[in-house]
C-alpha cells in the first residue's frame, strides 16, 4: 500500500515540532530554517497551515531536472533528490507549482520532502494529528467519516 | 551542551556589539535563562541602581532547552531591575522569538547604558548591529513588527519590541514578541524604553545542534510529551479552554478577587469565562474564540486566539481590531474584568488588545483601574480628574482608560504609575492591592491561603508564577492541600519556588508543571546538557537561584517588612463563599517560611544557608 502525508490544517497549533523533526532527521540539527515542511501562520485569521510536497504522480520537478537527480522511490512513491547528482541549477524550483522544492545555499543543492523513507518524522512529531501518514488512496477518509456522521438516519429507524 | 556558549554584549551608550564566551562555570551552577542571566545581572549591577538609569542593565536570555523539541522549549526571559518594583525582575515569554534567538547562535544578550537616540538591534545569526529606530519611535508593537519585517524583506524575522507604553514610561510596560506574547510583568518594557531601545529583531538559521546526547534527548522529550498528552489538565483542559478554565473554578472557591478585593466572588464570572468564549454571540452568531494556539515547541497549546464582536462599542468603525488576535487568558480576563467589576467579555478583549498592541501588563493595568474605581466610588478621585464617570463595572471607562494609558494621555498618566504610587498619591496607600508595588494576580489569598505567602515572598513582587500553590491547593498537583488553612504552606511555597526557578531556567514553560514534576524535566536537561544534572543538583540550583534573587533585593533595600500583604487581606474577612469569615494568615506563615528557608527572623539568609548553596 502506498501512503501519503495527509494534512489537516484545522488541527495545527503552530508548535513547529514538525519543522524541528524534519531538520533533525535530515540535517541532525533542530532548525526550522532547514525544514522541508513549513507551517504558515495567517495571524489575522487565526489559521496555521503546514505545507510540504504532495509527491505528484507526474512530478514537474522530476520532469524538469536536466540531470535526472530526482527519482521515484519505489517503496514510498516519494520523489527523492539525489544530492550527488543534483547540480543546483534550481530549474525544479521553478517547475514546481507549489514551491515545495527549495534550494539550500549551504550545500548548493535542492531539497524536498522524501517521506523519510516511509516513516515521516513530521507525522511522528505532530502532537495534534494535523499531520498523518495514511493510505494514499484514502486521504479523504476522515472527511468522509465526518460528513457521514452528519447524515440523518433517524427516519430509517422510525420507519 | 545545549548552550551556544555565545553572549552578546550591547553597549547602547557607545553603539557597540561584542561577542563573549558564556561563563560555563556559572552555567553549571545556574543552568540558564532566569538563573544564569540573574547571576550575570547581580554580578554586574549595583542593587541600589535607579531602574531607569543607564547604569541598570537588561538581559534577554534563553535556556538550554530553548530551541529544542522538548515540549514548550521556546521560552526566553528578560532579567533586569524592575521599573515598577525596584526588585529583581525576570519576565518570561513564549511565542517564537526565544527559539529564533537560539537559532541565531545566542544564549544571552546583555544591554547596557543608554542609546543617545532610538535604536533597534538587528541580529542575523552571528551578525549584530544597532540600527536607527527614529521611524519606529511612537509606533505600536504591531506596527513595529510589520515595519521591521518589511524593511528586512523577510516575514520570518522575529521581533520583540516595546509599544508606546514603554516609551511613555508606563511603569508596567511589557516587551511583546510575535504580536501577543509578552515578557509582561514588573516593567521590563519600561527599562527597555529608558534605554532608547525600541526592538530586537532576529533571524536565526543556524539551529540548535549542540544537544549532548541527541538520541537520549529525543527519547526523554518524547516521554515528557506523553506525560503532558495523558494528563487531564495539559492534555485536555488547557488546549480546549485555555487558562480561562480557571474563571468559574476559582469563583466557586471564593477566591476570585472582585472590585479591588472588596469581594471574593464575582456575580458575572460566568460571562467572562472560558465557557463564554466558546458560546455563540447573539449579535453575529459567532463564538468569541477562533482557535487555540501553541508557542514554539509546545504540545499543550493553551493560547487563545479570538475575534472581537465587530458591533461592540469599543471597535465600531475600527476594523484594525476585527482580525483574530491573542486573548483572553485567565489573568488578563480577571484583571480587566472581575478586578474592576466589568462583566463585558468584548470590552475585556478590547482592553487586552490595547495592552498587547502598545505593550503593557494587563494584570497591573486592570488592577490599577480597579483601585482607581474604588477611589472614584469613595469620592477621592473626581469625575473631572478622570475625564469620565468611572464606577466599578464600567466597561466604557475600562476601554477608554486603556487607550489613554497606552498613549500617556490625561488620567492614563496616573494609571501608568501602577496602583501603589497612584493610591499613595491620593493618600490611600492601603487601597493598592500589591506587594513590592506589583499588583496581585487572580487568586484571593483569603480563599487560597498559600497564595498569600507566595505573593508576600515573591522576589519580583506579587506574582502567581513564582510558586503556583493553586496547583496543590485547588487541583491536588502534586498533592492536595487544604486551601483554607495555613498549615504546611511554608514548606509548600518553598518547594514550588525552588522547582519553578529550575523550570524558568531551563527554557520551558511553567505550565508544564500541571503535569510534570522536576523528575520529568530532569532526564531532558541531563540528556541535553553537559555535566551532572541529577535531581539533587537541580533542587539545589533552584534554591540557589531563589536565595541569589533574595540577596539582591535585600541589598537593594527591601526588608522583611516588604514581605507583607495589604491590610485588606489581613483584616477584612471574605464576605462569601467557602472562605467566608477568613483573612489571610500571612503573619503565621511568614516566620515558618523564613525558618524553612534557612533565613533569620528578619528574612536574611543565614551564613550556613549561603555557604551550603555556594553563595
Amino acid at each position: 500500500m502506498q501512503k501519503s502525508l495527509h494534512i489537516n490544517a484545522a488541527k495545527c497549533t503552530g508548535c513547529l515540532q514538525c519543522e524541528m523533526a524534519c531538520s533533525f532527521e535530515h540535517h541532525g540539527v533542530f532548525n526550522p530554517a532547514k525544514s522541508r515542511i513549513k507551517v504558515f501562520n495567517f495571524e489575522h485569521e487565526g489559521r496555521k497551515v503546514p505545507y510540504t510536497c504532495t509527491q505528484c504522480a507526474e512530478a514537474w520537478c522530476l520532469n524538469a531536472c536536466p540531470v535526472d537527480a530526482i527519482r521515484v522511490d519505489a517503496g514510498t512513491g516519494a520523489k527523492v533528490v539525489n544530492e550527488a547528482t543534483c547540480v543546483g541549477c534550481k530549474v525544479c524550483t521553478i517547475a514546481c507549482p507549489f514551491g515545495t522544492v527549495n534550494y539550500v545555499a549551504d550545500t548548493g543543492k535542492v531539497q524536498k520532502c522524501d517521506l523519510c523513507g516511509g516513516d515521516p518524522a513530521c507525522a511522528t512529531a505532530c502532537p495534534t494529528g494535523a499531520i498523518t501518514y495514511v493510505d494514499a488512496d484514502w486521504t479523504g477518509l476522515d472527511k468522509m467519516r465526518a460528513w457521514a456522521d452528519k447524515t440523518d438516519t433517524s427516519s430509517r429507524a422510525s420507519a | 551542551m545545549a548552550w551556544t556558549r555565545n553572549v552578546l554584549r550591547v553597549d547602547l551608550t557607545n553603539g557597540t556589539c561584542k561577542r563573549e564566551p558564556l561563563n560555563m562555570e556559572w552555567a553549571q551552577q545556574y543552568l540558564g535563562q532566569r538563573g544564569l542571566a540573574t547571576k550575570y545581572f547581580v554580578s554586574e549591577v549595583d542593587p541600589k541602581v535607579d531602574p531607569l538609569s543607564p547604569a541598570n542593565k537588561l538581559i534577554m536570555t534563553t535556556g538550554p532547552l530553548t530551541g529544542t523539541p522538548a515540549s514548550t522549549g521556546g521560552r526566553y526571559s528578560v532579567v533586569t531591575k524592575g521599573a515598577l518594583t525596584g526588585a529583581i525582575a525576570c519576565s518570561n515569554s513564549g511565542g517564537y522569538f526565544g527559539a529564533e534567538l537560539k537559532f541565531a547562535g545566542w544564549d544571552m544578550i546583555i544591554f547596557e547604558g543608554r542609546s543617545p537616540k532610538p535604536v533597534y538591534l538587528w541580529l542575523e545569526n552571528g551578525k549584530a548591529e544597532l540600527r536607527d529606530a527614529g521611524h519606529l519611535w511612537g509606533k505600536t508593537v504591531w506596527q513595529t513588527e510589520e515595519i521591521i519585517k518589511k524593511a528586512h524583506q523577510d516575514p520570518q524575522v522575529r521581533v520583540s519590541s516595546i509599544g508606546r507604553a514603554g516609551e511613555n514610561g508606563v511603569l508596567y510596560a511589557c516587551i511583546v514578541n510575535d504580536l501577543h506574547r509578552a515578557a509582561g510583568r514588573s516593567g521590563v518594557g519600561t527599562v527597555m524604553g529608558s534605554k532608547n531601545l525600541k526592538a530586537v529583531a532576529v533571524r536565526g538559521t543556524l539551529g540548535t545542534s549542540s544537544v549532548r546526547d541527541p538520541k537520549a534527548f529525543m527519547a526523554a522529550a518524547a516521554a515528557g510529551k506523553k506525560v503532558l498528552a495523558d494528563n487531564a489538565v495539559t492534555g485536555q483542559g488547557l488546549p480546549t479552554y485555555g487558562t480561562q478554565v480557571l474563571m468559574n473554578v476559582i469563583n466557586e472557591m471564593g477566591a476570585l478577587p472582585t472590585r479591588n478585593h472588596r469581594d471574593v466572588q464575582f456575580e458575572e464570572a460566568r460571562k467572562i469565562s472560558a465557557e463564554a468564549m466558546h458560546e455563540k454571540r447573539p449579535t453575529d452568531g459567532k463564538s468569541h474564540l477562533v482557535t487555540n494556539a501553541a508557542c514554539f515547541g509546545c504540545t499543550i497549546a493553551c493560547g487563545r486566539i479570538s475575534k472581537i464582536d465587530e458591533t461592540h462599542f469599543s471597535v465600531v468603525n475600527k476594523p484594525e481590531y476585527w482580525g483574530a488576535s491573542g486573548g483572553l487568558e485567565y489573568e488578563a480576563a480577571w484583571a480587566l474584568g472581575a478586578a474592576n467589576g466589568v462583566g463585558d467579555l468584548e470590552a475585556l478583549q478590547f482592553a487586552n488588545l490595547i495592552c498587547n498592541e502598545d505593550g503593557f501588563d494587563p494584570i497591573s493595568f486592570g488592577a490599577t483601574v480597579g483601585a482607581a474605581m474604588e477611589l472614584y466610588e469613595l469620592g477621592i478621585i473626581k469625575q473631572e480628574q478622570i475625564g469620565m464617570e468611572a464606577p466599578f463595572g464600567s466597561a466604557k471607562a475600562l476601554c477608554e482608560l486603556a487607550q489613554m494609558t497606552a498613549r500617556g494621555e490625561g488620567f492614563g498618566k496616573e494609571l501608568g504609575l501602577g496602583s501603589a504610587r497612584m493610591c499613595a498619591k491620593y493618600g490611600r496607600p492601603e487601597l493598592s492591592m500589591s506587594v513590592k508595588k506589583q499588583e496581585f494576580p487572580a487568586y484571593d489569598s483569603r480563599g487560597i491561603q498559600g497564595m498569600g505567602l507566595t505573593y508576600a515572598t515573591s522576589n519580583r513582587g506579587a506574582c502567581h508564577l513564582r510558586s503556583y500553590t493553586v496547583a496543590s491547593e485547588v487541583f491536588g498537583i502534586p498533592v492536595k492541600t487544604d486551601p483554607l488553612v495555613t498549615d504546611g504552606k511554608a514548606d509548600l511555597v518553598k518547594a514550588f519556588q525552588d522547582a519553578t526557578a529550575v523550570f524558568d531556567s531551563a527554557g520551558i514553560c511553567v505550565f508544564t508543571s500541571f503535569a510534570w514534576t522536576l523528575a520529568d524535566v530532569q532526564p531532558q536537561i541531563a540528556a541535553a546538557c553537559e555535566g551532572d544534572w541529577s535531581m539533587e543538583k537541580l533542587n539545589e540550583v533552584g534554591e540557589r537561584i531563589w536565595n541569589m534573587e533574595r540577596q539582591f533585593n535585600l541589598a537593594a533595600g527591601f526588608t522583611a517588612k516588604d514581605d507583607d500583604l495589604p491590610p485588606r487581606l489581613k483584616t477584612e474577612p471574605a464576605k462569601t463563599g467557602p472562605a467566608k469569615g477568613l483573612v489571610n494568615g500571612i503573619d503565621k506563615m511568614k516566620p515558618e517560611y523564613y525558618k524553612t528557608r534557612g533565613w533569620d527572623a528578619n528574612g536574611v539568609p543565614t551564613q550556613d544557608t549561603l555557604k551550603r548553596l555556594g553563595l
